[in-house]
């Protein structure tokens, strides 16, 4: 009898533990809190796109083209007969998949060259001039020339975002490396003979993670809007694949008697960065106090 | 400067298959690609063409485009007024309401003006430009019916003429801009706003205006300037975004019809003109910093 009541008691205190806990995040980061909800279920949207509609995304009925939403079409169907509500559900996948890929890959890739060229003044001297010299291009015409490079397909569009994004991130390690170097700690881990290579990894490597993972939100937001814009350009993801950015760029020339062909879109892809942007401020307000303060 | 010259001279060469093949199109036969390539001298050695294509470039050469058979600098010359006028008035827009904006926000920091400016800075950042740009054509043009829906008059044919075509652009383009000048503005005043000389100027009894502007906002413009020359690269990408929706003849429209048609003179053209001025403007604010804060010296 004690035991079953002991054993509820604790059931119920981490319950009250974890609603606490839930309580004192959506009191203290409400739009985080928001930010997060609203991204989980564009995400939940995505994947499930097959069950939340029965019509294939590129299904042609050109007797109903350009149809205003109804309670057939939900958001209604584009030039050539396609119902734009499948198209949507499914273009969720291509921003949240090119988002993720960029802001993991450039995190990666500019983790490695900012920590090698942090701790090597040799590396420093000639990588970060090609960083500076890539960073003169504006981001989105280097995506746009990279892009007039190569085929249009979704893999192209993330390694030309990738490219410009990298920079960024390098710069951003590279600092904080430079100014982890002069710290007590690291001179200290120095004079007891640590080799540089286990400095970098136990020392250096842990510091950085917080205003990464907060960056890595940020460029997986510019990622998305950058996507958006190439397809929108036609410079993008191939026609074939609906995309939100392909849907508004399709209903360009229809703007003004079916305006709903890109606005639908349009707010889907706005609310997503949004989302993202909120939960990255979020962490950065958790994670990287320093940070918070200054903006 | 050369990394970018570098870059956009291997922009031709990185493209795969023989560009003198893509140049020739789809109906040549090898005699053609073989006169192209001995016309664009692609038979030389890569260092020479580098060399050639960059005295080239000094001169203000650039090439002629596969497309029309037009020098590319002049096709730029063409195309430059439009996207210049559109950025100025941008820019003009932009920081006459982000930097009142931002200072207000961070004299009444914590309050419910703050809180707007932030949210709107927030918004701001997640708007993509083509939204904005098709938002305002809704309700402006359409409902409303006060601004034409697209097009572009020069300015030598009236302000009146002018003016009316380059307000939706403007404002579609200066939004991103608003909201990362707002949030370093209200940043930097606040860093400066708890400093020990501002409370002896308010306590001399100095007019708030007087103290912002005269001790505040002074003091706060580095972090702000450098802020501004570094989101020209966000204008630059809202150009060829806003010139496409609004149907303006600029660079960025050449830009986009470029990639379209494969246009690699152009696209060479318009990425090295872009990224040239990007650096001049850059490198024109790092030298005003000495202008703004005396103890920068170079």
């Amino acid at each position: 009898m004690t035991v079953v009541s002991f054993d509820s008691a604790v059931d119920a205190n981490v319950a009250v533990t974890w609603r606490a806990a839930l309580r004192d995040i959506w009191r203290r980061h409400p739009t985080a809190v928001i930010g997060g909800v609203l991204l989980l279920l564009i995400l939940l949207m995505a994947i499930f796109a097959p069950l939340l509609t029965s019509i294939e995304p590129n299904a042609l009925r050109p007797v109903r083209r350009l149809r205003w939403p109804s309670a057939e079409h939900w958001f209604g169907t584009d030039s050539i007969g396609r119902d734009i509500y499948s198209r949507v559900l499914y273009g969720a996948r291509v921003s949240l998949l090119v988002g993720a890929s960029v802001a993991v890959l450039s995190t990666l890739i500019g983790l490695t060259i900012g920590l090698l060229s942090g701790f090597h003044r040799a590396v420093d001297a000639i990588v970060m001039r090609i960083m500076d010299g890539v960073m003169s291009i504006p981001p989105i015409l280097l995506a746009i020339a990279l892009m007039a490079l190569t085929k249009a397909s979704i893999q192209n569009v993330i390694i030309a975002i990738t490219i410009a994004e990298i920079p960024r991130v390098s710069r951003l390690v590279r600092g904080i490396v430079l100014s982890l170097r002069e710290q007590p700690f690291v001179e200290a881990a120095r004079a007891i003979g640590t080799r540089s290579w286990r400095i970098m990894v136990r020392h250096i490597l842990p510091n950085t993670v917080a205003p990464l993972i907060v960056q890595a939100t940020y460029i997986c937001a510019s990622a998305i809007i950058t996507e958006a814009i190439l397809s929108f350009l036609g410079a993008g993801t191939p026609p074939n694949i609906p995309s939100w950015g392909n849907i508004i760029a399709e209903g360009r020339t229809y703007f003004l008697v079916s305006a709903y062909i890109i606005l639908i879109p349009g707010v889907f892809l706005s609310v997503t960065v949004l989302a993202v942007n909120l939960v990255g401020d979020g962490l950065r307000d958790v994670l990287d106090p320093r940070m918070a303060r200054r903006m | 400067m050369l990394v970018v010259a570098v870059f956009v001279f291997s922009l031709l060469h990185l493209s795969p298959g023989d560009p003198a093949a893509i140049i020739a199109g789809d109906q040549a036969t090898s005699q053609d690609v073989e006169r192209i390539r001995e016309q664009l001298g692609l038979n030389k050695p890569l260092l020479t063409q580098f060399g050639t294509w960059f005295w080239n470039v000094i001169r203000g050469d650039l090439g002629i485009s596969i497309f029309t058979n037009q020098p590319v600098s002049q096709m730029i010359a063409q195309r430059i007024e439009p996207t210049l006028a559109l950025t100025i008035c941008s820019m003009l827009i932009s920081l006459s309401v982000a930097i009142p904006m931002g200072i207000i926000a961070a004299w009444k920091a914590g309050t419910w003006v703050d809180r707007l400016v932030m949210a709107f800075a927030v918004f701001g950042f997640s708007f993509p430009t083509f939204v904005i740009a098709y938002v305002l054509v809704l309700v402006l043009s359409m409902w409303a019916e006060l601004l034409p829906v697209q097009g572009y008059v020069s300015i030598t044919n009236g302000l009146t003429q002018f003016l009316p075509n380059m307000i939706m652009p403007s404002l579609t383009l200066g939004i991103v801009f608003i909201a990362l000048i707002a949030r370093m503005t209200r940043a930097s005043m606040l860093e400066v706003l708890s400093q020990d000389y501002i409370r002896t100027a308010q306590a001399k009894g100095l007019s708030t205006p007087q103290v912002l502007i005269g001790h505040a906002l002074k003091n706060a413009s580095v972090p702000i300037v450098t802020t501004i020359g570094l989101g020209i690269a966000l204008l630059i990408s809202g150009v060829v975004v806003t010139e496409t929706v609004f149907a303006i003849p600029g660079l960025g429209r050449l830009t986009v019809d470029a990639i379209l048609r494969r246009d690699y003179p152009v696209i060479q053209g318009v990425v090295l003109v872009f990224s040239v001025s990007y650096v001049l403007i850059n490198l024109a604010i790092d030298i005003s910093y000495t202008f703004l804060d005396p103890r920068i010296r170079y």
